[in-house]
Formats: structure tokens, C-alpha cells, sequence
């Protein structure tokens, strides 16, 4: 194998592809926007839609006012609702979206409630479930029914002579110990890997394909198979450059990703920005990358061997289908809570790799594992 | 200088069996001489040149090509090696001197004399206008003077022409048809396979007729007249294949 052959196919390779609109839609533009679009885009229409729910009164019906008349009142007087007139189809009104929800008064509600007998009044609630604004609207609703049988238990108990501390007899309090950046840390660590390893996968497809499915679907193929370069240099320059892209994408989307969060506009998504960078040292990212280097070799080799075998871009497509699918289970089963690193999981591919990249960033560095990941990948 | 000898290739396909693309084909191709392989769609001529070219491995026997064997030393074969077909495609995304620079690279070339040898390339076969365009915005007459371009870059003495002209605009083709003359002035030796019977006529010092994965009759154009009673070269085919 003769390098210079090698730099010779791999040069030509990049002035290639990146002239392929695709390799540049796939390697730079993707990333790049989607993260932007995904996290600002989505939470932020996310939160338009949330936040006009709530300014909205929502329209409800209450039916039975007149037997409860102290309750009807408290409902008018919140505010959050527009009660409309009583019409018997409600429960079709609120399938069509039309009325959020309806309230229902047990007869003789007030009357039971002041008697304070055997038969507790009853309070029916019709929703639609799923629907967001009508779920709303009924959690509204059993705030306010919960405030009004607070007030009427205080109210019986008052009335016996107990302090109203006896309905409380035992006072818990949770107190959080982990402090906010390791929280946000945490998670972000379990998150990066996963993006990390699911570009490095996406920035290798489609090079993978086009140099070798593709060019035998061109007929360049047979060009280059009559030129002075052999067999040997000829893959290992393709695979090279398919690591490269490979690379580089998972590059990219990391650095999309952390700008993303510095730039967003939500305060939340900037305060995750500020651990992102409190957190992850320049030399832990690094590292992660070292950790995904064998693995984005596999997905190259994996990738130039399966595509070779296809005799166009299409067929190679629905060979490497199933793969993406074998790689992206066990790096998003990575993400799942309460799933470590040991010994077992560290010779499992992907999710090996994934699991202590989470590890690297949530700022240990567990030696031993680092070393046997990096060898199982590596073989 | 090409040497065949008993070239022989076996496909094997799952509905059909066993396929001798090519069987025992032996022949010789000297310097400054056209040896033309002729036969019908399917006959084993592309099968053949693909072996010499060193694109596919014989099953059974070799060639040797430039002096250098076929199974044993293929790299330096191709270096040998201009290798023209319908199949060789262009990289479409490189413009025309980018894609002939490539493939100079590739053989070895030191880079001031690959320059010096672009240069003389493309002031000879008229391609300066369109030297910094993308092959794929090329017309197919231009393309088929890039790919000609890319199998002289290296000066190669042995020349493989499968089907070179199919497909073609009668101009275009005869640019080929030029093209290989000149390679044969130049002394080099050329392999060249083809249906049609009037460029046979026109071309070859030797003619080879394949059926059936099998060389059936050699010989020059007159003595193929002679042996078979027939002026028509189309009349001596089919007497050849028919037997």
C-alpha cells in the first residue's frame, strides 16, 4: 500500500463530495439547524401555545348551581372561567372541543354538605382527556373544589374545639442535596453521547454509500478499477474520508449544540448553556471524542463494507437501514435512568461507548472502564 | 505486446449454473497493430477485455500484458494499461482536467510533467474550452474525449477498447476511430472489441471471432476472406458462428 495513493483518493474523494450538495446537507447544514430548530423552535411555540391556554377563560357549564350555591360563587369569582349558559348536549360539546369542561352538583349538594350526614355530596367533572386546554380547565377546577372542602373541614373541626393542626399530624420535607449543576450535569452528560454517536453515524451514511454503491451505480467504479491504484489503497482512502465526515459532523452538531443553548432564548436554556460550559472541560469533551474515535471507525467500516456489497445507492440504502437501527438502541438505552456502567455492559458496543462518554462528562474518570471500552470497540 | 492464453471465466448463477463467459481464450496482439475482437452481444469480448484490463481474475490460464502477467502482477499491468468503455465512466462532480490530473496522479506521474502532458493532451484533442467544466455538464461527445484524455495520460504502450464507439454520434465516433489509429502510428499495441462489422473491415490487422465464450477463427482480413470463400466480412461471421 502505497500512502501517496492513499492522499491521492482521499483528496480527490473531499474536492468530491463536498461539491455533493448532499454530503453538505448532510454534514454541515443538518446539524446545524436542527438543533436550533428542535430546542428554540419547538419549546418556544411550546410555550406560546401553553401560555395562551391559560390567559384563555376557559368555557365551562355548571350544572346544578342552584343546589350549590356557595361553591357556583366561588367559581364565578376565580376568574378563570366563563361559565355559559346550561345546555343538555355538554358532554358532546366538550368531544367537539367547543366547551372545556362541565361541572355537575349533586341534588341537594348544599343541603347534604350542612347536614354533614351519612351521604357525602358529590361533585362530577366532565373532561376530555388529552386534550390539553380541557385538562386544564379541570385541574382549575379541582383546585377550587379543594380549597372548598379544605375550608369546610377546617370549618367541622373548629366547630369539635380541635386545633387545625390535628388534620396534620405528621409534617414531611424533602430536601434536594444534589446541587443544580450536577443535576443539569447529569443529564446533559447522558444526552451529549447520545447526539455525539447518532451524528457520527449520519455524517458516515451517506459518503459511505455514494463512494461505493453509488460510484458502481455511475460506472466510475470500473474507471478507477483499471487505474494504477490497487484494491487495498483504494478502499482504505474511502474509508478514511468516511471517518472524516463522520467526525466532523459529530463536530459540528456538538458545537451547534453548545451554541444553540448559549444563544437560546429561554432562561432555562441559557442557565443549561452556563453548567455546559462550568462542566465540561475542553479536555473532557476531548476525551469523549477519543472515546467515540473506535467506534466511528466501526461505523465506517461497518458502513464501506455493507455498501460495497450493494450494486446501487438505493439497494445500499435499504441495507444500512437496519443499522442505523442497531446503533441508535443501545445509545439511546444509554439515556435511560439508573443504567451504569460495569464490566458486563462495557463490552456491549455503542451503548459501552455512550455509557462512559456519561460518565467522562458528568466529571469521573473511571480509568479501568475507559481502557476496556476503548479495547472491545477498538477489536 | 498481449499474450493470451487459455483465458477462461466462469460465472456461477443460481438459475442458470454455471456460465463460461469467457473459455480458453488464447491469442497474441503485437505492437503497431489493431487486433479486433469481434462477435455478438454476450460473445465474451467484454468478459476477455476485462481480463486483460485486470478488472476481473481469470478463472483458469492468463495473459501477459506489457510483459507482465495478468493474475500475478496486476498493479503493473494497469500501469501499462489504457483502458476505454462505455462503462468507464467520469466523475461528474470533477471538472475535465481535475478528473485526467486524478488518474495521472494515480500512475505516479511527477506533477510538472503531468502538467506538460494535460497540456499536450488537450491542445491535441481540442479540449482547452472546456477544461474547467464539471464532466457531468459535459455533451457525451466531450465526455467520451475526457475519458480518451484520462487512458493516454500515462502513456500507457498497450491500449483496450471495449465497445468504444457504441452508442455514439457518427462525428463522435470517428474521433474514436481516429484516436486509435493514431495510437497504432505511435506503435502501440491496441485490443479493440465491436459488433459492428465495417469498423472490422476498416481497422484491424488481426481479427479475432469470439462465440460462445470461444475464439472461433483468427486471422487478417484477407486471410479470413480466403478461408471462408466470403468478400462480405458480415458473410464470414455468421459462416464462422453458424458452424
Amino acid at each position: 500500500m502505497k500512502l501517496k495513493n492513499i492522499a491521492v483518493v482521499y483528496n480527490k474523494e473531499r474536492t468530491d463530495m463536498l461539491r455533493d450538495r448532499r454530503t453538505l446537507f448532510n454534514m454541515l447544514l443538518f446539524p446545524l439547524i436542527m438543533f436550533p430548530l428542535i430546542s428554540t423552535g419547538f419549546s418556544r411555540l411550546e410555550s406560546r401555545f401553553r401560555e395562551k391556554a391559560r390567559k384563555e377563560a376557559a368555557q365551562i357549564m355548571v350544572l346544578g348551581a342552584e343546589q350549590a350555591p356557595e361553591l357556583a360563587g366561588k367559581l364565578r369569582a376565580s376568574g378563570k372561567f366563563e361559565i355559559v349558559p346550561t345546555e343538555p348536549d355538554y358532554k358532546q360539546r366538550i368531544s367537539d372541543k367547543k366547551l372545556r369542561a362541565a361541572v355537575e352538583f349533586s341534588p341537594g349538594f348544599e343541603q347534604a354538605l350542612r347536614g354533614a350526614g351519612a351521604q357525602a355530596p358529590g361533585v362530577t367533572l366532565y373532561y376530555y382527556e388529552t386534550e390539553m386546554r380541557s385538562e386544564m380547565a379541570v385541574h382549575s377546577l379541582e383546585e377550587i373544589v379543594g380549597e372548598y372542602r379544605k375550608d369546610v373541614v377546617q370549618g367541622r373541626v373548629a366547630g369539635h374545639g380541635l386545633p387545625a393542626a390535628a388534620l396534620t399530624p405528621v409534617v414531611t420535607k424533602e430536601q434536594n442535596v444534589a446541587s443544580a449543576e450536577k443535576v443539569s450535569g447529569v443529564r446533559l452528560g447522558a444526552i451529549i453521547p447520545y447526539f455525539i454517536i447518532i451524528f457520527c453515524l449520519v455524517g458516515a451514511l451517506h459518503p459511505a454509500m455514494d463512494l461505493t454503491a453509488g460510484e458502481k451505480e455511475r460506472g466510475t467504479l470500473e474507471t478507477i478499477l483499471a487505474s494504477a491504484v490497487s484494491r487495498g489503497e483504494l478502499v482504505m482512502a474511502k474509508f478514511l474520508f468516511v471517518l472524516t465526515t463522520s467526525l466532523t459532523t459529530a463536530v459540528i452538531s456538538l458545537a451547534s449544540y453548545s451554541l444553540t443553548l448559549k444563544f437560546a432564548p429561554s432562561a432555562s436554556a441559557r442557565g443549561v448553556a452556563k453548567d455546559f460550559t462550568a462542566h465540561f472541560s475542553l479536555q473532557s469533551v476531548l476525551m469523549v471524542f477519543v472515546m467515540v474515535l473506535p467506534l466511528a471507525v466501526l461505523f465506517a467500516a461497518a458502513l464501506v463494507a455493507i455498501s460495497l456489497i450493494a450494486r446501487s445507492y438505493k439497494e445500499a440504502q435499504s441495507y444500512t437501514g437496519p443499522i442505523m437501527m442497531l446503533a441508535i438502541v443501545p445509545a439511546i438505552a444509554s439515556i435511560l435512568p439508573g443504567i451504569e456502567l460495569n464490566a458486563k455492559l462495557a463490552l456491549i458496543p455503542i451503548l459501552n461507548v455512550s455509557l462512559v462518554s456519561k460518565e467522562i462528562l458528568s466529571g469521573s474518570l473511571p480509568w479501568g472502564s475507559i481502557a476496556l471500552v476503548f479495547l472491545s470497540t477498538s477489536f | 505486446m498481449i499474450e493470451a492464453q487459455g483465458l477462461t471465466k466462469i460465472f456461477k448463477d443460481k438459475k442458470r449454473g454455471e456460465i463460461r463467459a469467457a473459455d480458453g481464450v488464447s491469442f497474441k496482439a503485437q505492437p503497431g497493430q489493431i487486433y479486433g475482437l469481434l462477435g455478438a452481444n454476450g460473445a465474451g469480448k467484454t468478459t476477455t477485455l476485462r481480463m486483460l484490463a485486470t478488472i476481473l481474475q481469470p478463472t483458469a490460464g492468463t495473459a501477459k500484458v506489457a510483459g507482465y502477467d495478468v493474475v500475478d502482477d496486476p498493479e503493473k499491468v494497469r500501469a501499462s494499461v489504457g483502458f476505454l468503455s462505455t462503462a468507464t465512466a467520469l466523475y461528474g462532480r470533477l471538472t475535465a482536467k481535475e478528473f485526467v490530473e486524478y488518474f495521472g496522479r494515480l500512475f505516479g506521474m511527477e506533477e510538472a510533467a503531468l502538467q506538460k502532458r494535460i497540456d499536450e493532451i488537450f491542445a491535441r484533442l481540442e479540449m482547452n474550452e472546456f477544461r474547467d467544466r464539471r464532466c457531468e455538464k459535459l455533451s457525451t461527445g466531450m465526455k467520451q474525449k475526457v475519458s480518451i484524455a484520462r487512458t493516454l495520460v500515462h502513456n500507457p504502450p498497450v491500449m483496450i477498447f471495449d465497445e468504444p464507439t457504441i452508442g455514439l454520434d457518427v462525428m463522435t465516433a470517428r474521433t474514436i476511430v481516429q484516436f486509435i489509429r493514431e495510437c497504432r502510428a505511435q506503435g502501440k499495441t491496441v485490443i479493440f472489441s465491436t459488433h459492428v462489422m465495417s469498423e472490422v473491415e476498416k481497422l484491424c490487422d488481426t481479427i479475432g471471432i469470439i462465440h460462445n465464450g470461444k475464439l472461433l477463427a483468427e486471422g487478417t482480413l484477407p486471410q479470413l476472406r480466403e478461408r471462408y470463400g466470403e468478400q462480405d466480412m458480415e458473410e464470414i461471421f455468421v459462416k464462422v458462428v453458424g458452424e
